[in-house]
């Protein structure tokens, strides 16, 4: 695709893992410590910082104090609201997908490349938000079966259906079941990957037009300038939005397992 | 050289279910604004639903955009 593009960027480079130490090759795979690796450590290290300086349990909160407590307040209201106070158990695994999710998103957003440095986006690759993804679905089945024993498979038929209708719905249902992992994962990879490539084309029109002479730099590179700022903007409201939908969607899904409909 | 051609083309055509996502998103977010005018009370609670509405609604824009990346670099 290199060559397509005609110039050499190459928007889809920076998805690219590369390995940064050490290479271990046991039959044939590789092992090593990837660019993936470090900014989902690098991810860890903000949540941690950011959680143990309002994790100090003063009677009257500080700002920072005040701010955890809000993102901790926030996930036990969606739990308690989506799934009832049965929710409240599951309320440390939602708000661990969710503030790292938020945290990995907005790392691979900040503009550090002036700085010569790679941002590197985790979740933009299935395989992270795949294995989130597949968590939230295995909670889903544990709890399903153990509270509910054979009776969870009542939730692939609604409440009143006619008989003759319950093999379609229970197929319809069983599929819609099957595939909530594959969305729950799709949405978040695709979303971070749409919103990277996008602001990478914007930019490399910005570098071409200012090459081209002082014409096309006024007529490209201005405008598409100014529409790269309202894209970092937005996709600083998607990077919050998708790691709240993650959450939202989790939580329902634990809503069908703990309480069926 | 045509699978090339064509491959471009049908990632463009990709780009359609892309703008019926966009469509479809706006009209979640205007029924749901229109909704929050009439009842801002009510607006709140709501919220949850609207954020459900919408990344369904998405989605389908992505797996388009899926399309398109797998056309162009798979």
């Amino acid at each position: 695709m290199a060559e397509a593009e005609g110039s050499g960027i190459d928007p889809m480079h920076q998805f690219q893992i590369e390995p940064l130490y050490g290479a271990w090759d046991p039959a044939g795979g590789s092992i090593a410590f990837t660019n993936s690796t470090l900014w989902m450590l690098l991810a860890l290290a903000a949540v941690w910082i950011f959680m143990l300086g309002g994790m100090r349990r003063e009677l009257v909160p500080g700002r920072w104090q005040m701010a955890v407590e809000s993102v901790t307040g926030f996930i036990d209201d969606l739990l308690v609201r989506n799934v009832g106070p049965a929710g409240r158990k599951y309320v440390p695994y939602i708000f661990t997908i969710f503030i790292f999710i938020l945290f990995a998103n907005l790392l691979g957003l900040m503009p550090i490349g002036v700085l010569g440095l790679h941002p590197f986006t985790v979740t933009s690759h299935i395989l992270v938000t795949g294995v989130m993804a597949v968590m939230s679905f295995l909670i889903v089945l544990v709890v399903g079966f153990w509270k509910h024993k054979l009776k969870f498979f009542t939730l692939f038929v609604p409440h009143g259906t006619p008989l003759p209708m319950v093999p379609l719905l229970f197929c319809i249902e069983l599929v819609s079941f099957m595939v909530r992992p594959f969305s729950l994962a799709l949405r978040l990879f695709i979303a971070m990957t749409a919103g990277h490539v996008l602001l990478k084309v914007f930019a490399s029109f910005f570098i071409q037009g200012i090459n081209a002479g002082p014409e096309y730099g006024l007529m490209v590179s201005l405008p598409s300038f100014a529409l790269m700022l309202f894209v970092s903007a937005l996709e600083i409201l998607i990077c919050g939005i998708q790691a709240y939908v993650f959450a939202l969607l989790s939580a329902l899904y634990i809503n069908d397992a703990e309480n069926l409909h | 050289m045509e699978v090339e051609a064509a491959r471009l083309i049908g990632a463009g055509l990709a780009a359609i279910g892309a703008g019926a996502a966009a469509a479809g998103v706006g009209y979640i977010w205007g029924s749901f604004l229109q909704g929050a005018l009439r009842n801002p009370e009510a607006a709140n609670g709501e919220q949850a639903r609207l954020y459900i509405g919408f990344a369904v609604t998405e989605l389908l824009g992505l797996i388009a955009a899926v399309i398109g990346f797998i056309l162009l670099f798979g």
